[in-house]
């Protein structure tokens, strides 16, 4: 197919030069050489499903942070700051630092020395198949559809910022990510994901950096935020680059959201949850090749995790201060469904999640724009990967050798990782071209996310803190945790007013509703476990030994200088926390 | 990652630093001798000339540092 056929000449917000399409195809031929150079050394079942539990702390640590980089994560936290201003930080400090933290010298040694393959296999050893089904059949209906509209939203992407087919984006992404993926196994997906990272930061770095120049400083960019808001007469305009002094009450910031939600909600259940028992994200760490690895990979991905609102958050309020049309007047971004409108693009408007590329074409000529073009493809396919490396996984192990097929051999395993990756990718491609049919889907992404994670999350710290929890705690407090969270999602839905019960105000914008509901269905869990279990016989301690806090002899990591320790960085990290909400406050 | 013959992650980093940089650089030297008609925004900081520049050197490092030949060495030195 001939790329120039595919590049629409108007209508789009970049046009990309030889350059520009060189470093992309360049980019392509690396990861599927990437692909085909590993193929000979995912052999066996801990190859290609755990990497050979052979990563450095480095490498699974930036593969622990790039996983989650990738889809809807640049584009719309960058536009999600346009729209909420700092407070969109939150997902990256408070939403991300403690949690991370959390997993590295709390619940990592549990994970490691269980030697799991993976979060619901760590839920069978602890509550037996019934927790393990109900986690590892959810996570596999989240990851695949989350993959889908991954790649949906690339191609959307790609139509908007560069007029390409959207068809021809998904088939070439997707066989891409499935090559990698079945050839390499995790390995594979984890060298991408750190070639992928080193690519994002490369492309997006420069639009904060110019950007700052040319507003004059992190204070000229307060001051000619201020003003542009007041200008066009929006609500708290001193809010939008403030990240707790507004937090008060629930009208006084454009999010409506309260400290307790974002501390609560946000901080102590959903973040704790995505990062702690989302096995996307959690398998990275897994793979790593000791325990003092493991411990150190989250808290390096801490570290990076802390500067991703430079290229992510800031780009979104460098759009507020500086973003005019040609005409020189302020531009307005709006909602999507405004923009893509037939009204919206006639008047030739923009939607929120535009900023990224927006500002990319202001400061991007040839070859930057291929770079900054690649790092928003190179973003959206390590999600896509992490997600199907991860169902693979899930189901192999979790679904197929556990609950249908238990005498199956290592061989199969691997046989079965290839296929499935593929099975995967298809079935991805076909929630993709759902979505396209019922965009409204999109919407309900991040509730769908809170549904099964915030409720895990209860399950997985009662079962690794309190060894009283019994099987049948854990799957009821489980069960009850989701039903919940799906009921009062459709609550809000059958009446809108059900908001000030659920989320405590009828302020609450859908992310704050997000995160009450999360908080409340987590607690629910917890709840219910706590009484079920209490009425219900629990597991002997002999069967606890390795997977319950008190019962399991953490391994002693070898002698290393204070330098080297994971508790050290940890405290740095957290330090560096915590004046960064000083300085932001 | 660096076990046996296999070739580090690192290296792969540099060389696709180091390939992009190169092609960023060169078209930054090209836009100073043929300015385009339309500019991007503070097109007179250059940004692709330093930034390719800069992500060249660091591309070269890399895959010098992790190169086939540097692994082998470091190989026999700990075996």
């Amino acid at each position: 197919m001939n790329l120039a056929l595919l590049l629409l000449s108007s209508s789009t917000l970049v046009h990309l030069s030889a350059v520009d399409l060189a470093i992309i195809v360049f980019y392509f031929a690396l990861v599927l050489g990437i692909g085909l150079y590993l193929k000979g050394q995912a052999n066996t079942g801990e190859d290609f499903f755990m990497a050979g539990r052979e990563m450095t702390a480095w490498v699974a640590g930036l593969a622990f942070l790039s996983a989650n980089l990738g889809s809807l994560e640049l584009m719309g936290w960058a536009g999600n700051s346009y729209k909420y201003g700092i407070l969109a930080a939150h997902w990256y400090w408070i939403g991300a630092i403690p949690s991370m933290l959390f997993l590295a010298l709390v619940m990592m040694p549990f994970y490691y020395v269980c030697k799991t393959h993976s979060v619901p296999g760590y839920l069978k050893l602890r509550f037996g198949k019934g927790a393990q089904a109900i986690s590892s059949i959810s996570f596999a209906f989240m990851t695949v559809l989350m993959s889908g509209i991954n790649m949906y939203a690339m191609a959307v992407v790609m139509r908007v910022v560069l007029g390409w087919d959207l068809n021809f984006s998904i088939l070439v992404s997707s066989l891409t990510v499935a090559a990698y993926v079945a050839l390499g196994g995790l390995r594979s997906a984890i060298f991408n994901e750190v070639l992928q990272f080193f690519l994002i930061w490369a492309g997006a770095l420069l639009i904060p950096i110019l950007g700052l120049i040319e507003a004059g400083g992190w204070t000229g960019l307060q001051a000619k935020i201020l003003q542009n808001l007041t200008e066009q007469h929006v609500a708290n305009p001193g809010s939008y680059t403030h990240l707790w002094s507004t937090l008060g009450s629930f009208g006084s910031n454009p999010m409506g959201i309260n400290w307790a939600g974002i501390v609560f909600g946000l901080g102590a259940v959903i973040a704790m949850g995505y990062w702690t028992t989302d096995f996307l994200v959690v398998q990275r760490v897994l793979s790593a090749k000791d325990l003092r690895s493991a411990e150190l990979a989250p808290i390096i991905g801490a570290a990076f995790k802390m500067c991703v609102p430079f290229i992510v958050i800031l780009p979104g309020l460098l759009g507020l201060a500086l973003l005019r049309d040609p005409q020189g007047h302020l531009l307005r971004l709006v909602p999507a469904d405004q923009a893509w409108s037939a009204a919206g693009q006639a008047q030739g408007l923009h939607g929120y999640d535009e900023v990224l590329p927006l500002m990319l074409a202001r400061y991007c000529g040839p070859g930057l724009l291929g770079l900054g073009i690649t790092a928003l493809i190179a973003g959206f396919m390590s999600g896509m990967a992490g997600n199907v490396s991860a169902f693979t996984t899930v189901w192999t192990y979790d679904i197929y050798a556990t609950l249908i097929n238990p005498k199956v051999t290592d061989d199969f395993k691997v046989k079965m990782g290839r296929w499935v990756t593929v099975i995967g990718v298809i079935i991805s491609i076909g929630t993709a071209y759902l979505v396209m049919q019922a965009q409204s889907i999109m919407d309900y992404v991040q509730a769908l996310f809170s549904f099964f994670i915030a409720p895990l999350f209860g399950t997985v710290i009662l079962g690794m803190l309190w060894k009283r929890a019994s099987p049948a705690g854990g799957w009821t407090g489980l069960l009850a945790g989701t039903l919940s969270s799906v009921g009062m999602y459709t609550w809000v839905k059958i009446d809108p007013n059900a908001v000030r019960y659920v989320a405590l105000s009828m302020d609450a914008q859908d992310q704050a509703q997000n995160m009450f509901r999360a908080l409340w269905s987590c607690l629910i869990c917890m709840i219910v476990t706590i009484v079920v279990s209490y009425m219900t016989k629990p597991k002997p301690d002999s069967e606890l030994k390795d997977v319950v806090y008190g019962l399991t002899p953490i391994p002693k990591t070898e002698h290393v200088s204070w330098f080297h320790s994971p508790i050290f960085w940890a405290v740095v990290v957290a330090a560096i926390f915590v004046i960064l909400q000083i300085i932001f406050w | 990652m660096k076990s046996g013959s296999h070739l580090s992650i690192w290296f792969f980093t540099g060389i696709c630093l180091g390939v992009n940089g190169l092609l960023i650089f060169i078209t930054g030297i090209y836009e100073i001798a043929n300015p385009p008609a339309n500019k991007v925004a503070l097109y007179d900081l250059h940004a692709n000339v330093w930034w390719g520049g800069f992500l060249l050197v660091l591309g070269l490092v890399y895959s010098l540092r992790f190169s086939p030949a540097q692994e082998r060495k470091r190989m026999s030195k700990n075996s």
